[in-house]
């Protein structure tokens, strides 16, 4: 990586952040629902948690079962409405300025995606304060906050690329708002909200192939078990393997664009 | 000499038709766009549907197990009354279109009343909130739901999702009349999002815990809730109606008065 691609990167990665924090209007929701939602689900569903599977296969009480999903619905949230900045920016000319300007190319995505990645961070720290506060416990340790916090910033990197690329193929913020219930979908066919073992039919059929149900039972048993490989495996490298064909893309549409410009 | 005639029953008569035709006007509009911008009606088509499958097919263990034998005689009545509730974002989003192309202005200045003005999107808020329900019950049906209390079950869930979302439309113009931009659907949407979830919508009142069963407890849209699902839970009684009766009226009157005084408060 060269020097100038660093340097561009980090200080477009500034700006990301700086325009995530001034914005309190569109980071509301990724931070109000998820909480909301962790909130609801534990206080409809804790009698689940007096069911012996429950108990000693899943989580102590359906609170610490919440925060794997209300991270990954908060990551998802911001992810999504970052993208929309990028396609913002290519809407209201701001990309069309940074590609008349000496930036590298490549640094206009990174920068977008390290930005994501960092309102991640602060976001899932933030959640795992407050979870804490409510009487959630992560089960294995220190190590398995890490591995959560940078579970989610993964999660964060993969989902922002692959919005990124919608919105520089598209390069208008409807489109990417437009792509948002997809995920929406996604989040709630799989394990989020509540357990694979007690859905059936054809719904559990869905989850068990989601990858986001095995992503955020990875964050769960990160949550609600002694620290295993299995953790990291899943709530690392499926979103790092998802990163990858994401950037991919997001870069693939970024060369697309510039040659068609 | 000035002489003061008293309107004839004929006159009255006469001007109700007027309001009449105008609201069926606007109704028509409304619908007109649906069809123009189906980007803006397909979401609220297919999110209480799809809420409704989500919600029986992740969360209908713990509904079962309380003994309902199947999870979308629970959830049925909560996604219709939901998609009804869509309705009044339409109301908002259009009355704030209006008002930018100054089509509301021009309304104004016609001769027409001002509660025409606050009855025709309601209007055509629960001619747009009719399809949603509507697909809502025949997935209800598809998927096998139980009917026990017959053609009245039907009825209640319709009562329940015209009369939410006539006081969703009207706490929206309410509030769009006093905003004038699109903050105020937004908050329309928290409003309706956290009337709906802090009551019995995912679970029976039995099966809560803590601070949500206080909030559910003191919620009119358990009432509500309990009225629509009676129904598909059981036979209609009166005992399971008049709670829920009073908690629609009393919403829809406050949602009135809110949207009435909002007109008058644009007009200041």
């Amino acid at each position: 990586m060269s020097i100038p691609l660093v340097v561009h990167s980090l200080a477009l990665t500034k700006r990301s952040v700086r325009g995530r924090m001034r914005q309190p209007a569109v980071l509301a929701p990724s931070f109000i629902f998820p909480l909301f939602f962790a909130a609801l689900g534990s206080a409809s569903f804790n009698q689940l948690a007096q069911d012996p599977y429950f108990r000693d296969n899943i989580a102590s009480s359906f609170l610490n079962y919440a925060v794997a999903g209300a991270i990954l619905q908060g990551v998802l949230f911001a992810s999504t409405s970052a993208a929309g900045d990028l396609a913002t920016d290519i809407e209201q000319g701001f990309f069309e300025r940074l590609l008349a300007s000496p930036v590298a190319r490549t640094s206009i995505v990174l920068g977008r995606l390290a930005g994501s990645m960092v309102v991640g961070i602060v976001q899932v720290s933030i959640f795992l304060t407050i979870f804490a506060i409510a009487g959630a416990r992560v089960e294995s340790g220190p190590i398995g906050i890490l591995g959560l916090i940078i579970g989610s910033a993964l999660l964060g990197l993969a989902m922002s690329a692959l919005m990124a690329g919608i919105a520089i193929k598209s390069g208008s913020p409807e489109v990417v708002q437009g792509a948002f219930p997809l995920v929406f979908v996604l989040m709630f066919l799989s394990s989020a909200f509540f357990p694979r073992h007690y859905m059936s039919g054809w719904y559990r059929t869905v989850a068990d192939w989601n990858p986001m149900s095995h992503i955020v039972e990875g964050m769960q048993s990160f949550v609600n078990k002694d620290l295993q490989a299995s953790q990291f495996l899943r709530a690392w490298l499926i979103p790092l393997g998802i990163a990858v064909i994401a950037i991919a893309f997001a870069l693939r549409t970024l060369s697309k664009r510039l040659a068609a410009s | 000499m000035t002489v003061t005639q008293t309107p004839s029953i004929r006159s009255y008569a006469e001007q109700g038709g007027r309001a009449g035709e105008a609201i069926a006007a606007i109704v028509k509009r409304s619908m007109i766009r649906v069809r123009r911008m189906p980007s803006a009606f397909v979401p609220s088509l297919v999110m209480p549907v799809f809420q409704l499958i989500a919600f029986s097919g992740a969360f209908g263990f713990a509904v079962t197990r309380l003994g309902i034998p199947n999870a979308l005689d629970w959830y049925v009545p909560l996604n219709a009354i939901q998609g009804a509730s869509f309705g009044a974002l339409g109301v908002s989003f259009a009355l704030i279109n209006d008002m930018q192309t100054g089509f509301f202005d021009r309304m104004r200045m016609a001769p027409t009343r001002r509660w025409v003005m606050v009855a025709s999107p309601l209007a055509a808020a629960i001619v747009r909130s009719a399809i949603p329900v509507t697909i809502v019950i025949l997935v209800g049906f598809l998927g096998g739901m139980n009917v026990p209390g017959g053609v009245l079950a039907i009825l209640c869930v319709i009562i329940a999702s015209i009369a939410i979302g006539l006081s969703a439309a009207g706490f929206a113009l309410g509030l769009t009349f006093r905003m004038r931009n699109i903050g105020a659907a937004t908050l329309t949407q928290f409003a309706i999002f956290f009337t709906i979830f802090l009551s019995t919508s995912q679970v029976p009142l039995a099966a809560m815990a803590g601070w949500l069963r206080s909030v559910a407890r003191v919620n009119p849209m358990t009432n509500v809730l309990r009225f629509a699902r009676q129904g598909f839970l059981g036979d209609v009684t009166w005992e399971n109606s008049w709670g829920g009766l009073i908690a629609m009226a009393a919403m829809l009157v406050l949602s009135l008065i809110f949207a009435m005084s909002g007109i008058k408060s644009y007009e200041k």
